[in-house]
This record gives structure tokens, C-alpha cells and sequence, in this order.
């Protein structure tokens, strides 16, 4: 029997859940051997320890499964995607399982399975050139997510400005977010931009760099200098602070310049699969549904 | 660095031996609370009423369990630490008020918590964050649940544990915070500005 669109959903969930990514892994195991610090390589190995069991014994990586975004490149019809990825959500909930999260913020209310007002969340890049679709899950966990912020800076305070932003928030942060962290940051556009572009550059690979050769210049120095704070591994002291610093940017407003800093806690749990011209058509064939309310 | 294994419930002398930098395993005993946990616990405190977990030489566990329904009861899937942080108003009562001993959890606590820590005697103790699978494996039974109206993940788990860890102590009952030497030397560094490499 083929596999349905939801199914495959599910088990992308499940992935992102209880796999980390290889280069995540790699960028890991290649700190742990270089940590210089006694507690921080005792925490490293822990973690290297905790992802390999969990590989084993097919339980997620962290207890907070996280917020649950899905981006879609491609062409689709959305309602149909969204509709089967929304299922895909519920039931993943019960059979992987993943931590039921989403609470009303009025009443406190759990939804008790990840579904909810915006949950999941789809971030749509249309391509109708495209014959594919490429659905990317991210489960975002809150501990760093709560470490995450959007600075309007004045344009005129320059580069310099937006270094020591990234350096501040490092420490601020210390060990809440997790460290090692990956760290998306976003420069320019309007605030909104600036805060997608940061949540995005965690999309790409640990070690890869912005094409654009002064941005990549500025990845490398920004995860320098934060491990040159010796924040190290949970906050505790050492040479890992960060396993890599990925940075988006659009033009900004000439009165604007926002600078969004996402961290990721060192468990950056992302998926992709490329789906098919029959998983597409599937989604043709759903039925509707109510529009979700935008308010 | 020394390690050790300590037992559960703690006496004061068991945690005031510790200082920061020690590496221990915690085995016994250990009760998992969280945000609303501790706001309820606070609450039970003002009126005078005991909650239904022992928390004398207690260790509680900054913790929102994965856990799954099984037959005989209920699994623990994966139990990393959250962050402490946010329990920080009610921490120092929940030490003076009910003899709590060790507070396990992740990127530090303030100072309100620190100065019960050294007031009553009482550490802080980082676990690895995000290492919900490891840390599970060491615990080997569910002892019991209370609060479970607060949702799965917000209530009291109360565990038996076979050497978690490894857990780092953070905050000790001698004044002395980890984290805080940790974030100083950083600002310390940023105000230097950048190497001259």
C-alpha cells in the first residue's frame, strides 16, 4: 500500500522529533571533541550519549516536542496541505508521542493535541515553476524560543551596533537557551521580515555560509566571538557557546534596522521531504473546510 | 572535580559538603515540578496546608515530563530539565518553608533563590538540557502523580531514580553561583572588545 500525504507527515514529525540532524550531530560530536572545558565536555558527552539512545530506543530527543511550524516551497493547493498536515499534527501527538504544548493564553486551556488557533503554523514560499513541493517541520522548543528577540536599532549605529546586540543577547541568555545554541539572526527588512529571515536561516545547514561574501564574513566572526565568551555548554564555562551563527538579510527601510536574533537550543529539530506530483494531487482531492479565523 | 552519589531525602550536611563544580548522581526520590506546580504550592504554603508529596530533604526536578499510558500505569519517555529561571518567585519559600534540599533544573536561578540556598542549606544542580532520553532512562518508577488537573506535562511527578545525572552543582549553599562567574568573565571579554588577531 503506498503511504498518504498524512502518513508521511507523520513520520517526517517523527523524525524531526527523535532524529537529530546529521550536521547538527556532526557540528556536535566535533565541539565535544574540541571542548577545553572539563564540565562543558562532561555535558557534551551527555548529550551525544542522550541522541544516540534516543536514535535507539525511538523517544524524542526532548521532552518539549516544541511549537510545530511547517514551511512549503513549491506549488500546492493550500487548504488541502494544510488540511492533512493538521492531522498529521494530532496524531503524531499520540503516536510518537510528542508533548501536547498548545494552551489558549486566556484560560490557560490545553488543546491536548498540538492543534490549536495558528498550530501548526505554515509559512508558504510559492514557486509555480516548481513540480515539487519541498515541507520542511520545525518543532521549536520554548526554552530558547523565550530567548529570542527583535531589536529596532538606529541605521546609523551600523554593524558594530548589530555585533554587540548578538555578543548581549549570548550572555543575557547564558545557559537558558540551551548552549550549545545555533543562532538565526535576521537583518533588515521590516520587523516582520527581519524575524522570519532569522527563524529561517535555521533552515539551512551548520557550516554553510550566506552567498553573499560579506554576510558569510560576518557568520564567521559572530561564532567566534560567541565562543570566545566561554558562556560554554549549558551556561556552565567552556569553548562552545554556539555551533553555528547563520545569518538572513533583506533591504531595509532607511529609517529601519531591525535585527531579529532567533536562538536555537543545540537540539534544533528540523525535517524535509520532497513530495511528490501524487502527494500534491491528494491534496486536490480533500474536502473543504472552514477557513481558520484570522483575527 | 569530584562526583559523588547522593541519596535521597538529603540532609543538610549532604548538601552543604557540596560546591560548585562537584559532579553527582542523584538516585532515590525525586519530585518533578514546574510553573504552575510551584504557584500552587506557594498557594497551599499561605494557607497553612500540607501538599500530598513529601518535600522534606527533597530534590524537585525543574521538569514538564514526555510520558506515555501504559497498562501497568505510565512510562517516561523523555525528562530533560526546563528552564529554572521562571520558578524564581517561589523557589526561596519552597526551600525555607518546606525543607526542600536540592533544586535540579537548567540555566540558574536568581538571587532570592541563592539566599535561601545559604540561609537553609539547599544547592542548585544543572542537568543537560535537551537530554530528555538519557535522563529518563535513569528513572526507574513512577511512585505517583498529584495535580494531574493541572495537564500532564504541569503536574507532580513523583519518581524513583536510579543515578541521574550527570548533574553539576551550580549554586551552592556557600554563596557561590556558576553561572554568575560564568556571565561576569563574558561581560568582562565584550567590554575588552574584540581580539586583535
Amino acid at each position: 500500500m503506498t503511504e498518504s500525504l498524512e502518513d508521511k507527515a507523520v513520520r517526517l514529525i517523527r523524525t524531526a522529533a527523535i532524529q537529530l540532524p546529521d550536521d547538527v550531530k556532526d557540528a556536535l560530536k566535533k565541539a565535544c571533541s574540541r571542548e577545553e572545558s572539563e564540565n562543558g565536555k562532561l555535558t557534551l558527552e551527555a548529550l551525544l550519549k542522550s541522541v544516540d539512545l534516543s536514535e535507539q530506543e525511538g523517544t524524542p530527543i526532548c521532552q518539549d516536542t516544541g511549537s510545530i511550524v511547517f514551511y512549503v516551497r513549491g506549488a500546492c493547493p493550500m487548504r488541502g496541505l494544510e488540511e492533512a498536515l493538521s492531522k498529521a499534527t494530532a496524531r503524531a501527538t499520540v503516536e510518537v508521542p510528542l508533548r501536547a504544548n498548545m494552551v489558549d493564553p486566556f484560560t490557560g486551556e490545553n488543546t491536548g493535541d498540538n492543534l490549536g488557533q495558528f498550530s501548526p503554523f505554515f509559512i508558504w514560499e510559492s514557486n509555480p515553476h516548481r513540480n515539487s513541493v519541498e515541507l520542511t517541520v520545525v518543532l521549536k522548543g520554548a526554552g530558547s524560543d523565550n530567548q529570542t528577540t527583535l531589536s529596532m536599532l538606529n541605521p546609523t549605529e551600523g554593524i558594530d551596533a548589530i555585533e554587540n546586540l548578538v555578543l548581549n543577547r549570548v550572555v543575557e541568555a547564558g545557559g537558558k537557551s540551551c548552549p550549545p545554541t545555533i543562532i538565526g539572526i535576521g537583518i533588515g527588512g521590516s520587523s516582520d521580515v527581519a524575524v522570519l529571515l532569522s527563524k529561517k536561516a535555521l533552515l539551512r545547514r551548520i557550516g554553510s555560509r550566506n552567498p553573499n561574501p560579506r554576510v558569510a564574513e560576518l557568520e564567521r566572526y559572530l561564532l567566534e566571538r560567541v565562543n570566545s565568551t566561554g558562556i560554554g555548554p549549558m551556561g556552565l564555562g567552556g569553548t562552545t557557546t554556539s555551533l553555528g551563527v547563520n545569518v538572513g538579510w533583506a533591504h531595509r527601510h532607511i529609517a529601519s534596522l531591525p535585527v531579529a536574533v532567533t536562538m536555537s537550543c543545540w537540539a534544533l529539530r528540523r525535517a524535509s521531504i520532497t513530495l511528490s506530483g501524487s502527494d500534491i494531487s491528494e491534496t486536490k482531492k480533500s474536502r473543504r473546510r472552514e477557513a481558520v479565523s484570522d483575527t | 572535580m569530584r562526583s559523588v552519589v547522593l541519596k535521597t531525602p538529603l540532609s543538610e550536611q549532604d548538601v552543604r559538603n557540596l560546591r560548585i563544580g562537584d559532579v553527582i548522581h542523584v538516585s532515590g526520590e525525586i519530585v518533578l515540578a514546574r510553573d504552575r506546580a510551584h504557584q500552587r504550592l506557594l498557594e497551599l504554603a499561605r494557607t497553612g496546608t500540607t501538599p500530598p508529596f513529601r518535600l522534606e530533604g527533597s530534590a524537585i526536578y525543574h521538569c514538564g515530563p514526555l510520558v506515555k499510558k501504559v497498562a501497568e500505569g505510565w512510562r517516561i519517555l523523555s525528562a530533560g530539565p526546563t528552564t529554572s529561571m521562571r520558578m524564581e518567585p517561589f523557589e526561596a519559600d519552597a526551600i525555607g518553608r518546606f525543607g526542600v534540599r536540592m533544586i535540579i533544573g537548567k540555566g540558574g536561578m536568581g538571587p532570592s533563590t541563592a539566599k535561601a540556598m545559604r540561609v537553609f542549606g539547599a544547592v542548585y544542580c544543572a542537568a543537560p538540557g535537551g537530554a530528555g532520553a538519557l535522563l529518563a532512562e535513569s528513572m526507574k518508577e513512577v511512585k505517583g502523580v498529584e495535580w494531574l488537573n493541572l495537564g500532564v506535562a504541569e503536574a507532580v511527578w513523583i519518581l524513583e531514580v536510579e543515578e541521574m545525572g550527570p548533574l553539576i552543582v551550580a549554586i551552592d549553599s556557600r554563596g557561590n553561583n556558576f553561572y554568575e562567574e560564568t556571565s561576569t568573565r563574558a561581560r568582562m571579554l565584550l567590554c575588552k572588545g574584540a581580539p586583535t588577531s
